[in-house]
């Protein structure tokens, strides 16, 4: 009976988290042209709603009543479970994200391990929809984001490494306890920088949005979607974003730990976390992209040195 | 197009590695227009490339035989869009040759910094989309902004935002508005310092400079002798400026720097815009300071000239039938060919005329900077990647209604 109880229970929270993360891309894509209107001296939206809240819920709408296409000759299996592929690895990254102390939903030994490897599955919703579609944008696109994604993972995975080695653990919830006192980006600025960057080209983010490039391939990987399953894209790399500006709290800024105020923990998680979403928002309406070579370059050739000077300096320190 | 070996699938010729066709255009975000390419690409390397134009051909100069000149006006101002008054003064330059006359000296500056301000308009928007194509969309609102206060300027003046067809044959249509003098200056005061603005957002940073720098190169001879000209000329380090090499109008009358850069890449010839838009700032003021304050600004010819005073046309018969006259039958040009070409934003804009004596032209070729310009697309994108093409494509300016005419 217990069992079933249990089990009840962890499906309800289960679902209680798929939901807040179905409704996240709703503020964000507010927020997102919010932040872009205002930063190139416009307002946004500003006609549903007031100030344009109700804009995603219209967006949504619109979506949802677009007619689905695809095209002749596309690979019609693969081009319809690539969004879903690209959205699962967001929702299961967050069964071992703690929010607060004790607010999780499975508390993991390998958690950070687990998270950067279901991270990183996400590409192949990009592969597979670039490739079943067709179009020669697309699949470029797809080879772009195949580059790229060699290119940053290994820097991504090497830049935590510092931070196992402080806090002597691969459980999340040990991580962030471990910097109560001091957070690590005062210890790991140079493995943060390098997370950083490479979580940019995770999220596929300006100035690595390499597979999308409007500028020079359409739309790039999803040109060919349209309705729902473009959306499905869309909500998929908000939660990218939402995750990396989550790890970067917990690995680097202190989780849920505050300072000065003493504001309840979940609300100084969610303030840090909106701030890194805030700087991705910002950097896109700042900054070019950098060509699909220059950011193999940049990985192997900045990241990576740079991701292992980092562990060895760690390692000297530690010793 | 002797390299060119799209079509050339001859057994024997096959490359081992399988080739992308790409086909880039004519609806793109990154094309300004209608341009088509055709790529190929090995992997995302462009092997060889294909231009197609005319998707916005309109037989301008076939259309102006059957025109009167006046009625050519209006068609000048579609050529580039971006810059409606140096058209329509290459345009009317070339028929006061003909005719040999002159406008008066008022016309003359007032044509001078309308045009110059067209220069700004029509350098604003490429500076813009140039960071925007590869990525950082902030420049081009940013742009706009200002592009927008040029339009007001230019509908207070001319009565259109776009197509203003403002500059006439032996002068300009009407004389500056009141407080015109105020507000011009007001826009130059505030865009100088706006121009540092946009240096600061893209010009210093590494992202933008790695997209720019050293990519879609072209030496100065090559420059000369694909024809190039304008801003992607000077680019390559040719010291030639039609306004200071064969001034025209008061051009001679004003103290300006032409640009000239030295590598010939795409940086250079968006940074040689970004400081000709200096210059024109400086042009403007120099104009507004030199300017007769009162006087003609059109010839007093009343077989040219519509009448000065709209009120006569009511009043006196003879104004009535000139008025008449003009509007059904235009005026006639002494027979002759002519060749003018004028410093546009794009580059060398010219205009040959010939005429036979009557009111139409027998024959007008447009030489448009635009379209000689983008014939050296080809040697430039070789051996770059996809995404060079457009920074490339940006970096030269092209305005399709040019280009097609």
């Amino acid at each position: 009976m217990s069992g079933i109880l249990e089990l009840g229970i962890m499906l309800f929270h289960v679902m209680v988290v798929i939901i807040i993360l179905f409704l996240v891309p709703i503020p964000f894509t507010w927020m997102e042209r919010k932040v872009a209107g205002h930063i190139q001296q416009r307002l946004g939206p500003m006609r549903v709603g007031w100030h344009g809240v109700l804009q995603p819920l219209a967006d949504g709408i619109k979506l949802l009543t677009k007619e689905d296409i695809i095209p002749d000759r596309a690979d019609r299996l693969l081009f319809k479970i690539a969004p879903i592929i690209s959205l699962v690895p967001p929702f299961a990254v967050f069964v071992a994200v703690p929010f607060a102390d004790n607010l999780l939903l499975s508390d993991m030994n390998i958690g950070l391990l687990y998270i950067l490897a279901v991270a990183g599955l996400g590409i192949y919703g990009v592969i597979f929809g670039g490739w079943a579609s067709n179009s020669k944008y697309s699949l470029l696109g797809s080879i772009r984001s195949c580059a790229q994604l060699i290119s940053y993972e290994i820097p991504m995975g090497f830049a935590v490494i510092g931070v196992m080695m402080l806090s002597q653990s691969m459980n999340l919830s040990d991580i962030v306890n471990a910097q109560a006192d001091t957070w690590n980006i005062v210890y790991q600025p140079l493995g943060f920088f390098v997370f950083f960057i490479a979580g940019l080209a995770e999220a596929q983010r300006v100035p690595f949005d390499l597979a999308e490039a409007e500028g020079d391939l359409g739309a790039g990987y999803h040109t060919e979607y349209s309705g729902m399953r473009f959306s499905y894209f869309m909500i998929s790399e908000y939660l990218v974003m939402l995750t990396i500006s989550v790890l970067c709290v917990i690995l680097f800024f202190g989780g849920w730990h505050g300072f000065l105020l003493p504001l309840p923990p979940l609300l100084w998680f969610t303030l840090k976390v909106g701030f890194f979403v805030y700087l991705f928002m910002w950097i896109r309406f700042t900054f070019p992209r950098y060509r699909y070579d220059q950011l193999m370059s940049i990985g192997w050739k900045v990241l990576f040195p740079l991701s292992l000077a980092n562990i060895l300096v760690t390692g000297f320190f530690i010793v | 197009m002797t390299e060119m070996t799209l079509l050339d699938k001859s057994p024997g010729n096959e490359s081992p590695i399988k080739e992308i066709l790409l086909n880039l255009g004519p609806q793109h975000p990154s094309t300004h227009g209608v341009l088509r390419l055709l790529l190929q690409m090995e992997g995302e390397k462009i092997e060889a490339l294909d231009i197609i134009i005319g998707y916005l051909h309109r037989g301008n100069e076939k259309l102006a035989e059957s025109f009167t000149y006046t009625q050519i006006i209006p068609l000048t101002d579609r050529l580039d869009y971006l810059c409606q008054p140096s058209n329509n003064l290459a345009y009317c330059l070339a028929v006061e040759k003909l005719l040999g006359i002159e406008a008066p000296e008022r016309a003359q500056y007032i044509r001078v910094m309308m045009t110059e301000l067209s220069r700004i308009s029509g350098h604003l928007l490429i500076s813009g989309a140039l960071p925007m194509d590869l990525g950082a969309m902030t420049t081009l609102l940013y742009v706009m902004r200002e592009r927008e206060m040029i339009m007001d300027l230019m509908e207070m003046a001319t009565g259109a935002r776009m197509h203003s067809s403002y500059v006439r044959v032996g002068g300009i249509r009407e004389d500056l508005p009141e407080g015109f003098t105020d507000r011009m200056l007001e826009f130059c005061r505030i865009f100088r310092a706006r121009i540092v603005d946009y240096e600061t957002l893209v010009d210093k940073n590494r992202m933008f400079l790695r997209r720019t720098r050293d990519i879609g190169v072209i030496s100065a001879v090559d420059a000369i002798d694909w024809g190039l000209s304008g801003p992607c000329l000077r680019a390559s380090g040719v010291d030639w400026d039609m306004r200071r090499d064969n001034p025209y109008e008061i051009y001679d009358r004003l103290q300006f720097d032409v640009i000239v850069r030295e590598n010939g890449d795409c940086y250079d010839r968006w940074k040689c815009r970004m400081d000709e838009m200096r210059e024109s700032v400086k042009m403007i003021e120099q104009c507004l300071a030199q300017m007769p304050k009162q006087g003609p600004v059109m010839v007093d010819m009343p077989q040219i000239a519509f009448p000065g005073d709209k009120g006569k046309v009511q009043a006196s018969m003879e104004s009535l039938i000139q008025q008449f006259q003009l509007s059904a039958y235009g005026f006639k040009v002494p027979a002759g060919e002519t060749y003018v070409s004028i410093e546009a934003p794009k580059g060398e804009l010219g205009f040959y005329i010939i005429s036979d004596g009557s009111e139409k032209p027998f024959r007008m070729k447009i030489r448009a900077p635009s379209f000689v310009n983008l014939q050296v697309l080809y040697d430039l994108c070789k051996g770059y990647y996809l995404a060079d093409v457009i920074a490339i494509v940006g970096s030269l300016d092209p305005v399709m209604k040019e280009v097609d005419k």
